[in-house]
């Protein structure tokens, strides 16, 4: 296991992270052709995008310092005011650079 | 036949020319974050042919940085071990998204799912949410999107790789919250009433509270799977 593989080890580190990244990708669509579509499984189903958004952005934006927290509220308020993403983007790192300059 | 009979409303590419502009939010969260990956990779010495299969074939800008962050000098068949399932750890969260992508993808056809499922990265997810949610069901509209943010990802890799070392720190200028930005911009037009949002806190809760007690991604993974059931049992019981 320690000897050194040179340019094909670095070949097959990648070939190994794209096989494990793609399993994961096609893997969940995959699992769920077994699990039979039940009005239960619709609703956890509908549930699950917003879900896995607010899991990942909550414990940024408690976490992430003042910066993080002002782009997903501000970007989240514009959003709900003018339902135009670019717009939300851009006006949510807009404030987040806003808030760094002043505290730099 | 299937394909055209499901899909009468549009011709495919005015669907994929309408996905290709629902990428363009994204787009300069996407590069910034390229650059740095592109940047990282000819720091441990990747060739640019290694750099760019990595870029296309692995796609998930965290997980390649942070198995960049570890890239060891001396390959070994236990440092390509350790990549691999440090890529599968970080890139957990995908799975929940495939799981996600079930409802649409199921409707096409195996190998367009299969394909669709390889450029599924944050990103190209979040407009495939929001596209359905606001009534899509053109997969060309998937495609369009998915073509415009790897375009955008290769050439910024690209560039990155090159020049990478004389760019400036991307947090200056708030690049770096793109996505959290995009993100939260996303949840908005899931919103289908205080009902469902029940779920949406439970996810928030225990991802907040796994994030604090275990290291690492895990609290994603928590956070949407508990999240997805509450909200998912709440939702019945109401009906």
């Amino acid at each position: 296991m320690s000897a050194d593989l040179g340019a094909f080890g670095v070949w097959a580190a990648i070939a190994a992270m794209a096989i494990v990244t793609y399993a994961i990708r096609a893997g969940g669509f995959w699992l769920m052709g077994y699990v039979p579509l039940t009005r239960r499984v619709r609703s956890i189903l509908n549930a699950l995008p917003g879900s896995v958004i607010v899991a990942i952005i909550l414990p940024l934006a408690v976490r992430g310092g003042t910066a993080a927290t002002v782009a997903v509220v501000t970007a989240l308020a514009v959003m709900a005011l003018r339902r135009n993403d670019l717009l939300a983007v851009v006006c949510g790192v807009g404030a987040a650079a806003f808030v760094r300059a002043l505290v730099l | 036949m299937t394909f055209l009979e499901t899909a009468p409303d549009k011709s495919r590419w005015s669907g994929f020319v309408h996905g290709m502009r629902l990428g363009l939010p994204v787009a300069p969260g996407i590069m910034a974050f390229g650059l740095v990956v592109g940047a990282a990779a000819a720091r441990q010495g990747l060739t640019f042919l290694q750099s760019l299969a990595m870029n296309f074939f692995v796609c998930s800008g965290i997980a390649q940085l942070v198995a960049l962050e570890i890239w060891p000098a001396v390959m070994t068949w236990a440092a390509v071990l350790t990549v691999a399932v440090l890529a599968g750890v970080v890139g957990a969260r995908l799975f929940l998204m495939s799981v996600a992508m079930r409802p649409w993808l199921a409707e096409r056809p195996a190998w367009q799912a299969y394909t669709a499922l390889f450029f599924l990265t944050d990103a190209t997810w979040l407009i495939a949410m929001r596209y359905r949610a606001d009534g899509g069901r053109d997969v060309a509209a998937y495609f369009g999107a998915a073509t415009a943010i790897m375009a955008a990802w290769l050439a910024a890799t690209g560039v990155g790789y090159f020049v990478g070392s004389f760019i400036a720190d991307p947090t200056k200028y708030g690049l770096d919250l793109v996505m959290p930005a995009f993100f939260a911009a996303m949840l908005v037009p899931l919103w289908v009433g205080p009902r469902r949002a029940w779920g949406w806190l439970v996810a928030g809760i225990v991802a907040v509270a796994v994030e604090r007690l275990i290291p690492g991604w895990w609290f994603i993974v928590a956070g949407s799977i508990v999240g997805a059931v509450a909200g998912g049992y709440l939702d019945e019981q109401t009906e």
